[in-house]
């Protein structure tokens, strides 16, 4: 059951969230700037993904940045913080290569 | 056992929270509340009392503690007066939106400029709109009973809603009587624990209080907390009828009305002068005047129903406020005036505005109260209000 | 019975509140109503100090100070330089002082029904001392019970007894036998 599929309490009493990936929807699609990671130029120190706003960067086993596509609004603090300077913006419009498959989340105990 | 015991309603107030047998005490010092933290901190040092202390650095930081500790589902307890209440407020509307069954005695003292210790009902007046219930006691029993009936009001799952007691700073804070206490144990069954049912902090269960809600959300959840005093109100006479035949006392329900069924006149108060009222009443009897008196207990909810039901047979009603909104009214006399012109029957309503600052007002003073009272009840108008006893 | 109310005169560190509570329980142990409470004002010692008790069959719903009390004590004989002193007093009010002196001595013939007892000298006598300080509470309820009658000396025995509860054995059984003293020695003319 996703969160979003999750029952409310009987009596609506006060303001409860439950937590939800992207709740919001696919802010993917919002994105005008797309980074692209260089990863020859990347060292792995993970600045990016501790930058990212909305956790949209995972570290996969090469200890490289994989960005979610579906997610990322392309504000593109990752690049800006990069101390290698190895995340490059292009056109979102220009961009070849389709989104990539969706990182795996720990899910909630349901 | 219960135990007869001489205690200040400073000690009655922390032995009876001793005896509901709070997770977490968060607690600030401030005249003339101070013997209130300070003995629940002893209970915890004895170990008499297995709780969490929390020694924090103001009293919004207390209340802070407190709603934090509430969201665990955890009973908690603080106390404050004053400016400490002053402090708080804003924490104060958070405890009560959140739905957060805090319980707090206030110790009514008068706000400064100029610095005032003595009491006076302006502080725990001006937190009227923070959705906290609010009783206000008359004697240290009273204050006792209701810190053990707060709590019961308070968790219940149709309710939960932070609630104070008041009394009266050093009228009842520092005044020794007798009064009977009880273990943990023997309440139990009236006071059973506390359980969450509407949301608790869990990392098993994740989940957020306090998120952003736009116009399209916030009214409902507004009302929801309205829907929670309704619930209280249905409960109040409830618990106290429970306590009653468990305990074999109760202290009046929402208005504890004194010789009013025959009453011209009723005078109404709160807190201590509510009681000392009764007096006043039983001289002007024994001279064949019909007054009555009738000391507000509980103030949210407001019991609307219960003023109304009050004026039916009565002339005239005087209030008395030991508190003063400036630029309108007292209080108690404001929400007395609205409730009554709800309903049909529309009395003169005179109002009192004694005792601010902890000057006395005694039993002799109501009596020139109430004659007054019988004057506007003969005239058919109350008039201006009073400001009785000012030095001018 | 009418309302007894008592207010006492002390000053800071003679431990005139703590004697007001201890008549609180003595009322409380013969099964009667009391209320006790201080006038909270200078918290020091030496500086003088005013506490309050009431005493009645029924229980007690005057919450206002006490303007007409039947019986003043004062623990402290030089507190009697003070006019508010004795404000309220009339020929029926008891007023019981710690003095050597016997009542005639003082200034208030006719205006009260004067007892007095030397305290302080049981006290000295007795070793209940603190900081220079003699404790003259327990002593003077002793005179209390004897000039007013509104508890008995078997009472505020029992109340010091119990008050005392976590004190060294020796410090209660001076205490009473203080008490009882005063109660013997009082002069009332």
């Amino acid at each position: 059951m996703t969160p979003m599929q999750r029952k409310p309490p009987e009596k609506r009493q006060t303001c409860i969230t439950y937590p939800a990936p992207g709740s919001m929807g696919h802010t993917g699609d919002w994105r005008i700037f797309r980074p692209v990671v260089d990863r020859t130029k990347c060292t792995g120190c993970q600045m990016c993904w501790m930058y990212c706003p909305d956790a949209a960067i995972t570290i996969d086993d090469e200890g490289k940045p994989v960005i979610n596509l579906e997610y990322c609004k392309g504000c593109m603090i990752c690049a800006e913080n990069c101390p290698a300077k190895a995340i490059n913006q292009i056109r979102e419009t220009e961009a070849a290569q389709p989104p990539q498959p969706k990182p795996a989340a720990k899910r909630r105990k349901e | 056992m219960p135990k007869t015991i001489s205690v200040t309603g400073n000690l009655a107030a922390a032995y009876a929270a001793k005896t509901a047998n709070p997770a977490v005490i968060a607690a600030y010092p401030i005249t003339p509340q101070t013997e209130i933290v300070e003995k629940m901190a002893d209970f915890v040092e004895s170990g008499e009392l297995k709780a969490e202390y929390v020694r924090v650095e103001s009293e919004h930081s207390a209340m802070a503690a407190c709603i934090g500790a509430s969201a665990l589902g955890l009973r908690t307890f603080t106390a404050t007066s004053s400016h400490g209440l002053a402090l708080m407020h804003e924490m104060l509307h958070w405890a009560g939106r959140a739905r957060l069954p805090v319980v707090m005695p206030v110790v009514n003292r008068a706000l400064g400029p100029p610095w005032n210790i003595w009491v006076d009902h302006t502080d725990s007046m001006a937190t009227r709109d923070t959705g906290w219930i609010q009783f206000y006691a008359a004697n240290n029993q009273e204050v006792y009973d209701t810190v053990l009936e707060l709590f019961r009001l308070c968790e219940d799952p149709e309710v939960v809603l932070p609630g104070m007691v008041c009394l009266d700073a050093f009228i009842l804070s520092h005044t020794s009587t007798a009064i009977v206490v009880y273990d943990h144990d023997e309440i139990s069954g009236f006071l059973p624990a506390y359980q969450p049912g509407h949301w608790k902090l869990d990392p098993d269960d994740p989940m957020a209080n306090g998120n952003i809600a736009g116009p399209e959300y916030y009214y409902e959840l507004s009302y929801a907390i309205h829907e929670g005093f309704e619930a209280a109100r249905k409960l109040i006479p409830i618990i106290e009828q429970d306590f009653y035949k468990r305990f074999g006392r109760r202290h009046g329900g929402f208005i504890n009305a004194y010789r009013c069924n025959d009453a011209e006149v009723i005078l109404l108060a709160m807190g201590t002068m509510g009681e000392e009222a009764q007096l006043a009443v039983e001289h002007l009897r024994d001279q064949g005047v019909a007054a009555g008196s009738a000391r507000l207990r509980v103030f949210r909810p407001f019991p609307v129903k219960e003023v109304q039901a009050l004026a039916a047979k009565a002339k005239a009603f005087v209030v008395v406020d030991r508190s003063l909104s400036y630029g309108h009214a007292g209080a108690a006399a404001t929400e007395i005036r609205s409730a009554l012109y709800r309903g049909t029957h529309h009395i003169p309503v005179l109002g009192f505005v004694a005792g601010l600052g902890g000057r006395d007002v005694r039993y002799t003073d109501m009596i020139t109260m109430i004659q007054a009272g019988f004057k506007a009840a003969d005239k058919g108008e109350a008039g201006a209000d009073q400001f009785y006893g000012l030095k001018r | 019975m009418h309302l007894f109310e008592i207010r006492f005169h002390g000053r800071g560190g003679q431990g005139g509140v703590t004697g007001a509570k201890l008549l609180g329980n003595a009322a409380m142990l013969e099964k009667k109503h009391f209320q006790v409470f201080p006038h909270y004002g200078a918290e020091r010692r030496g500086a003088p100090v005013v506490a309050f008790a009431r005493i009645g069959d029924e229980p007690i719903r005057v919450h206002s100070y006490i303007y007409q009390p039947q019986a003043v004590v004062i623990l402290d004989e030089t507190l009697l330089e003070i006019p508010s002193i004795t404000e309220g007093i009339d020929e029926n009010t008891y007023v019981i002082v710690n003095t050597p002196k016997r009542p005639s001595e003082l200034n208030l013939k006719g205006k009260a029904k004067v007892a007095t007892v030397d305290a302080t000298k049981i006290a000295l006598d007795a070793g209940i001392l603190v900081g220079g300080i003699a404790v003259v509470n327990t002593i003077m309820l002793g005179a209390v019970a004897r000039a007013t009658g509104i508890v008995s000396i078997e009472s505020v025995k029992r109340a010091i007894q119990e008050g005392f509860a976590d004190m060294p054995e020796k410090v209660v059984t001076t205490n009473i036998q203080a008490a009882q003293r005063a109660y013997d020695e009082l002069i009332m003319e």
